[in-house]
């Protein structure tokens, strides 16, 4: 049995949901100042509240696993990409205990606020850092990285970062358009053509950039008799991002979150088709990174038992809080005077910003 | 100074710092899921009120664990490449099932834990606090696995590149320390538990607000501190056999004892002169480390100079770490006696002294917790796989200049964190538990969610009921 592949693939699997999962609430943060009014940030917040945790233990698995699994990967990447993952971690600390203080605040709930959303906005940007620093791939000398701290940063990194806070913005808008109703819901609309558009372009970029000067790459996708089913892959792509802008004022509310996760999907396979099968890219193979048969045995059959009862109780937790989100007493504050009822053109027309 | 020193700076600090909340919420999480428990079997109301006012503070020490938690599981391998390389068969496991089996049930429940008493019945929500609970403590086993097998190494095998191999799971897991470590830690996290809910009872009793649930937090931690700090006593007593037998020199360093010997003193205070290799200004009693150390009056106990000066950790700090953890267990069982023998006289609510007391212990099991974690960890120095690997070999290829960046970056973030919790914990328990009123102790705002159902002409909103009067 081929267990490095077996890993590769429950690797992938883990990856997929953490960008998921963890992308529509860390995109609720990056959306959060755009909002118009404090109480849409209230319900904002109170979407994910629940989840996010949840969520974000893909990213502390996802590190598990590569130790676990992939360990030349786990001591060659972290020390190459220092400085942005440490910039990540503040982030991701930042807008995680916002969550905690900042339903308890009443007179610093602006610090929180740019707490969460600045915390949201720099873990996807550092996100992005690390994944184009891994397409452009790392020095690495005798089993180890041998570079310098600032070898982390790169153009491609900075257009990834921007990929992926509209990646993350647009899944946030779909959960919105989703999850709520009313002028959240009006502004999520609006702001997801933004998002789409800052997706899509920077989708272009990347490919563009990384054809132009990681030349394995280029190899891959255009040498060759594969270059015509590989290019199904950006045309997925384009049709599947006109298809969210169609959506976008849609009375189906899940379908621009559902859209934005097979672009995401599409992203990622395209990612897995340029640097396959490399952990780290051009230096170590899933095969000659992996750890003992024997850990990956004893780390499979907790995979195989453990991972379902998780997705079936993480499952059970998204069905508890399901439908629309409504505000929820906790800690101070006091109830609010309900809005007026209003259709949608007027609720739209009345939300002070309007971003497009 | 080199990426060596700082790398260690910044894991002691980053590690110190986040174990203080695993320590306050496995003790809070069984606390509530009793809670729970109670108010679902019994309907009493003050069980209620308890549990929603502690639930809202453990919210707040979880989320600080979570973020600095997951801190740590990068940092193993952006600082300690070589610590990470070496031991990534066995250490790696070990933490993939934390996450899974504990991590993830967490997360899983605390959201129905914080959020969904009014969504789920009183049964489905003690289970969920029950599986918080749980996790908590899968936690704790895993990750004191992990960190046991690192000072007791057990069940592997060595290869020629420094790498090791697992070759039993079992005897890995329940390698020789770890039954010892996990059961004071534990414990430790019980201890430290009960007495923030005593002290934070004792503040509520001592202004007289909140009496009758207050009360009732007040005689729970009370009597189950009565129960764990004599029980800490006598797992202490083992753990420090078992490291007796297994790092002798650990012990001895916690003991302040340079020459190995029969029958020797129990030394009170002192300055162990590292240099000098013997101890200054010391206070002793003799024999009485051989009693309690080897439960004979003149049993054989290894001195510092057993091994060279290079295999030795930097006393004084183990040496101190050690009389500050032991003194605290001594002052919280003087407490926790103290209490008993009011509860007895049926003056516990109402002796304003020890309201006092009960205050100013609150913190006391925190600085323990810290103190122990100091000893077991610098005693073990110089090697960080003991025996085998030396924390000089485990670090990274790291430039100085970033880790001091991300170690300043630690220190300021972190102390603002402890700041705000400070702030925020204080207003939550200066607010009190909610006044008892029965049916929906969480007030529901409405809303948005009238104004949603007319946008789009549907009513498909999952609304709560409101009760009446809100």
């Amino acid at each position: 049995m081929d267990l490095p592949l077996i890993f590769a693939l429950v690797s992938a699997f883990a990856i997929a949901i953490y960008v998921l999962a963890d992308g529509f609430d860390l995109g609720i943060g990056i959306l959060f100042l755009l909002a118009p009014r404090d109480r849409h940030r209230d319900l904002m917040m109170q979407s994910i509240a629940p989840m996010w945790d949840g969520n974000e233990t893909w990213l502390v698995l996802g590190g598990a696993l590569l130790w676990a699994a992939f360990p030349v990967a786990y001591y060659v990447l972290l020390p190459a990409f220092y400085l942005p993952i440490m910039a990540m971690l503040f982030a991701l600390i930042l807008r995680g205990i916002a969550f905690e203080f900042r339903f308890q605040a009443t007179r610093f709930r602006r610090v929180w606020d740019f707490a969460f959303a600045g915390g949201s906005l720099l873990a996807a940007l550092a996100q992005g850092i690390v994944l184009g620093g891994f397409i452009g791939g790392v020095p690495m000398h005798d089993g180890a990285f041998s570079g310098t701290a600032f070898n982390a940063f790169s153009l491609l990194g900075l257009l990834c970062g921007a990929g992926l806070v509209g990646g993350y913005a647009l899944l946030g808008a779909g959960w919105l358009i989703w999850r709520t109703e009313g002028a959240v819901q009006v502004f999520g609309r609006e702001v997801g053509r933004a998002a789409l558009i800052l997706t899509a372009s920077m989708m272009t970029l990347v490919s563009a950039w990384t054809a132009l000067t990681v030349p394995e790459v280029a190899q891959r996708w255009f040498a060759g008799p594969q270059v015509l089913p590989l290019a199904l892959f950006p045309l997925a792509a384009a049709g599947v991002s006109v298809l969210i802008g169609r959506s976008l004022w849609s009375r189906r509310e899940t379908r621009v979150f559902q859209l934005t996760i097979v672009l995401f999907l599409l992203g990622f396979a395209g990612l897995v088709v340029s640097l396959w099968p490399y952990v780290v890219p051009r230096h170590a193979t899933i095969w000659s990174a992996a750890s003992d048969d024997a850990t990956l045995r004893f780390v499979g059959v907790g995979v195989l038992i453990v991972v379902p009862v998780i997705m079936a109780y993480l499952g059970h937790a998204y069905w508890v809080f399901r439908g629309k989100t409504v505000l929820e007493a906790h800690g101070t504050e006091e109830a609010r005077p309900a809005a007026p009822p209003v259709g949608r053109r007027a609720t739209a027309s009345e939300t002070a910003l309007h971003l497009c | 100074m080199d990426a060596l020193t700082l790398s260690r700076i910044q894991f002691a600090f980053t590690i110190g710092f986040h174990i203080l909340w695993p320590a306050f919420t496995i003790g809070i999480a069984s606390f509530v899921a009793f809670l729970s428990f109670r108010w679902w079997r019994t309907d009493n109301p003050v069980y209620g009120a308890l549990m929603r006012f502690w639930i809202r503070i453990f919210a707040l020490g979880f989320g600080m664990g979570v973020v600095t938690g997951l801190v740590l599981s990068y940092q193993i391998g952006t600082n300690w490449s070589g610590f990470s390389r070496a031991v990534s068969n066995v250490l790696g496991p070990f933490f993939m099932y934390e996450v899974m089996t504990a991590f993830f049930l967490e997360a899983g429940f605390i959201g129905i834990v914080i959020f969904g008493e009014n969504r789920v019945g009183r049964g489905a929500h003690f289970f969920a606090c029950l599986m918080v609970a749980t996790g908590t403590l899968f936690s704790a086993s895993w990750i004191l696995a992990s960190n046991s097998w690192m000072q007791t190494p057990a069940g592997y095998t060595l290869d020629a590149d420094g790498l090791f191999h697992v070759a039993d799971w079992w005897a890995a897991f329940f390698n020789p320390s770890f039954p010892y470590r996990f059961l004071h830690m534990v414990c430790a996290s019980y201890i430290t538990g009960s007495f923030v809910v005593a002290g934070v009872s004792a503040y509520h009793l001592w202004r007289r607000q909140h009496v009758e649930v207050a009360r009732k937090g007040f005689s729970l931690a009370m009597g189950a501190a009565l129960v764990l700090v004599p029980l800490q006593l006598v797992i202490g007593d083992a753990h420090g056999r078992n490291t007796m037998r297994h790092q002798p020199t650990k012990l001895a360093a916690m003991e302040g004892l340079w020459d190995s010997g029969s029958g020797v003193p129990a030394t009170l205070i002192a300055w162990p002169d590292m240099a000098a290799e013997r101890n200054r200004f010391e206070i002793a009693i003799p024999h009485v480390a051989s009693l309690y150390l080897t439960h004979s009056w003149n049993g054989y106990v290894q001195g510092l100079k057993a091994v060279p000066a290079a295999e030795r950790p930097y006393v004084p700090l183990v040496f101190f770490a050690f009389r500050i953890m032991v003194g605290i267990g001594i002052v919280l069982l003087i407490l926790a006696i103290i209490g008993g023998v009011l509860r007895w006289r049926g003056r516990l609510f109402t002796t304003r002294w020890f309201q006092l007391a009960a205050m100013a212990a609150t913190p006391l099991g925190f600085i323990a917790v810290i103190a122990g974690w100091t000893v077991t960890e610098t005693g073990r120095q110089p090697y960080v796989v003991y025996g085998h690997l030396r924390t000089a070999d485990a670090v990274a290829p790291l430039a100085p200049g970033a880790v001091l960046t991300s170690l300043l970056m630690f220190a300021l973030v972190y102390n603002l964190l402890l700041l705000a919790f400070f702030w925020y914990g204080a207003r939550v328990v200066i607010r009190g538990p909610a006044v008892i009123t029965g049916m929906h102790p969480n007030a529901v705002r409405p809303g948005l969610e009238q104004a949603g159902t007319a946008v789009l002409g549907r009513g498909r909103a999952l609304t709560t009921p409101i009760a009446a009067g809100e």
